[in-house]
């Protein structure tokens, strides 16, 4: 169960092989989780992560397969997940890939396969989870939504897309669950310094896994919906919202 | 069939919701039809929700509403005794037994609780050290598990009527309760109060002469430090005998109609209650309380259940709701409560409130909270930055010195401290396996702490 300020004690990341998944995982270890499951494309590159998480005190920790384009076989891992370890307190969905624009734009698979894995895995995913979270009464899901998803700039537009039909989805979602007991939050970082950004030049309010760590663990425990990283990004995108396109597409962001 | 709705519940602290289908019944009958047709989430008895924690809530399962079990109170003059529904208030039945004679025999800071509620949580009062909890003056109670219908008593079935006490609803659902009351011969209160400037000479003072009082509490003022460390108002009292009351009370000695004045509005902004209010009011408090009351003579309602005056008070921490805490120490824990009252004094943690008593002797339950030494509540708001970390701090000194938190008050204890602060948990374990061996009985704190 979460408790009285927020801390949880079992999460199941979806995408656990990120960065920002390990911060996060180990802030709420250090807290109050104990059981863990890590679900990532390849389960082997995991056993790091759930030695390092045990070591910090989970005493139970499980990798088990997950690919975020494999939608058909979402509903039956997330029944199988929870139908073998019982009440999950908190979702984490953390995968998404940033794919290479200039290919996305000549090359109609590369760019539906950024839509694939960060809109139609999240929603195939969802769904499924929420339903599992209703019939328990409580629980939280945390979905990791950007910037980028406020408002599609001409730099990584396909990218910008998929978050942003994810992020609506997670807000409808969310309403959907008032009064069952389950919260939807949604956290947009700005630009992370992580293995998805190595070698690209950061943004103005870059920010590190670590920090969106401590977003998430906070916002927990405020119960709130919505999380940018760093703050004042919240207030840069309200103001970038209203920019006239032709301004917007000649910004250098 | 009893009416069934999906509701949203938290305890008195407003905190952590989480759904579940909440069944009002009215006869006995429903509540073994419930216990029988239990879904695979459980079920738990739900009273008037003043339980600060999650052990009246569970998550995706039946919450059974026992206020309708509530229209028996008889009381017998002749052996002192009351035989009482479960879902009856104290308010309700402070109002039958005082203008008869009688007072409870303990008494929570509250009484809108249930009768049922106060044996789940073994509540205690200002008297723990010269009387024991609630379930020092139970009779018998009519207790409904999964397995069927029993009447227990501390002869009958040691384990289970012990076991029952304090252990949060997990043994079954109490319909009735035999309770000894207190007879008394008026409804007024001798008290005295006095101001203690700091932590080492409240505790000398009441390790001195508690005993002398059958009421005794001490207000601290957490936001003190320095050599004011742990300031306090030590307040003590008796039922005062008629003889000693003022004329104008003479005529009705046994008078109790307490009445809310106020009600907190729903929509008391978040904040209120912060550092600075709250530092205002612990002053204030400190400054006029030994002067109003030095001596003199209160009422029921003024002396043990000031909060009551204030309709939903809760609401006043704003939407993010507050946390209770509540420890007890050994008596040679002094060092301890010490520690424990600079740490919130460091964290400038306000706590409106905070109440320092002394427990006496320990009653064979389990789960029971009360035993010798020190108690300290708190109620703190969970807006405090780094609460989280203060709490979890104060529970390994608790823990350390062999002290333990109070379950009716928990929302975040870290479990694995559970079997160390209730060393008899396996004992509760094997009565659990005794009469509900399917796990038909669920509550949040249930499987928050891991509770058998």
């Amino acid at each position: 169960m979460q408790d009285s300020l927020g801390s949880v004690q079992s999460v199941l990341v979806l995408g656990a092989g990120s960065d920002i998944a390990h911060a996060t995982l180990r802030a709420l270890v250090k807290r109050r989780a104990r059981t863990i499951v890590l679900a990532a494309r390849e389960p082997a590159s995991l056993v790091p992560l759930a030695e390092e998480l045990r070591a910090l005190g989970a005493d139970k920790v499980e990798t088990i397969a997950f690919d975020a384009r494999d939608t058909e076989h979402h509903a039956a891992l997330i029944d199988d997940v929870f139908g073998r370890v019982g009440d999950i307190d908190l979702a984490l969905l953390a995968f998404g890939v940033l794919g290479d624009q200039a290919q996305a734009e000549r090359d109609p698979d590369a760019a539906v396969d950024i839509a694939r894995v960060n809109y139609l895995g999240s929603v195939s995913v969802g769904v499924p989870l929420a339903q599992k979270m209703r019939a328990q009464g409580h629980g939280a899901i945390v979905a990791m939504s950007s910037v980028a998803g406020e408002r599609a700039r001409r730099s990584n537009f396909v990218y910008g897309s998929s978050k942003a039909g994810m992020d609506a989805f997670f807000q409808g979602l969310g309403d959907s669950l008032v009064g069952s007991g389950v919260k939807v939050m949604i956290v947009r970082p700005g630009f992370v310094h992580t293995k998805m950004t190595e070698g690209m030049d950061p943004a103005p309010l870059s920010t590190t896994a670590d920090a969106v760590a401590v977003a998430i663990v906070h916002g927990l425990e405020r119960g709130s919906e919505t999380v940018w990283v760093p703050p004042t990004l919240r207030y840069v995108m309200s103001a970038l919202r209203h920019v006239p396109r032709p301004i917007f597409r000649k910004l250098p962001i | 069939m009893a009416d069934a709705r999906s509701e949203m519940l938290t305890g008195w602290s407003r905190t952590a919701p989480s759904a579940a289908t909440v069944v009002s019944v009215s006869s006995d009958t429903e509540v073994d039809d419930l216990l029988a047709h239990a879904g695979e989430r459980g079920i738990i008895a739900r009273g008037l929700g003043r339980s600060y924690g999650d052990a009246a809530q569970n998550a995706g399962g039946t919450v059974l509403d026992g206020l309708s079990l509530a229209d028996v109170i008889d009381v017998d003059v002749a052996r002192d005794t009351v035989r009482v529904a479960a879902g009856i208030s104290f308010d309700t039945l402070m109002r039958f037994v005082v203008p008869l004679g009688f007072f409870v025999p303990v008494t929570p800071g509250t009484r809108l609780v249930t009768v049922g509620g106060a044996l789940a949580a073994d509540v205690h009062g200002k008297n723990h050290h010269v009387d024991g909890s609630l379930a020092n003056h139970v009779e018998a109670f009519t207790l409904h598990t999964p397995k069927g219908v029993v009447t227990v008593t501390p002869d009958s079935d040691p384990e289970l009527f012990w076991g029952t006490a304090g252990a949060m609803g997990l043994t079954g659902v109490v319909t009735e309760v035999v309770l000894r009351l207190l007879p008394v011969e008026t409804s007024l209160l001798r008290t005295r109060n006095e101001r203690c400037h700091d932590l080492d000479t409240v505790m000398a003072r009441m390790l001195d002469d508690d005993a002398d009082y059958r009421y005794s509490v001490a207000w601290i003022d957490c936001l003190a430090s320095g050599t004011s460390l742990g300031r306090s108002i030590l307040s003590r009292g008796d039922h005062a005998q008629r003889d000693e009351l003022p004329p104008k009370h003479r005529a009705k000695p046994l008078h109790f109609d307490p009445q809310a004045r106020i009600g907190a509005p729903p929509w008391a902004p978040n904040g209120l209650l912060n550092r600075a209010s709250i530092a205002i009011f612990n002053e204030l408090w400190y400054r006029v309380s030994p002067r109003l009351h030095g001596g003199g003579f209160e009422t029921i309602s003024s002396f043990f259940h000031p909060l009551d005056g204030v309709r939903e008070w809760n609401r006043l921490y704003g939407s993010r709701g507050f946390l209770q805490y509540q420890y007890v120490v050994p008596d040679d824990a002094h060092a301890a409560v010490r520690r424990s009252v600079e740490m919130l004094s460091h964290a400038r943690a306000a706590s409106f409130l905070a109440v320092l008593k002394r427990f006496g002797a320990q009653n064979p339950g389990p789960l029971s909270f009360p035993a010798p030494g020190w108690t300290l509540a708190l109620d703190i708001p969970a807006t405090v930055p780094g609460l989280a970390q203060l709490l979890d701090d104060l529970d390994e000194l608790v823990a350390d010195v062999g002290g333990r938190v109070y379950l009716a008050k928990d929302s975040r204890l870290r479990p694995e401290l559970l079997p160390v602060m209730y060393p008899d948990l396996p004992r509760f374990a094997e009565l659990r396996a005794r009469v509900d061996p399917a796990g038909v009985l669920q509550s949040d704190l249930r499987r928050r702490l891991g509770l058998p």
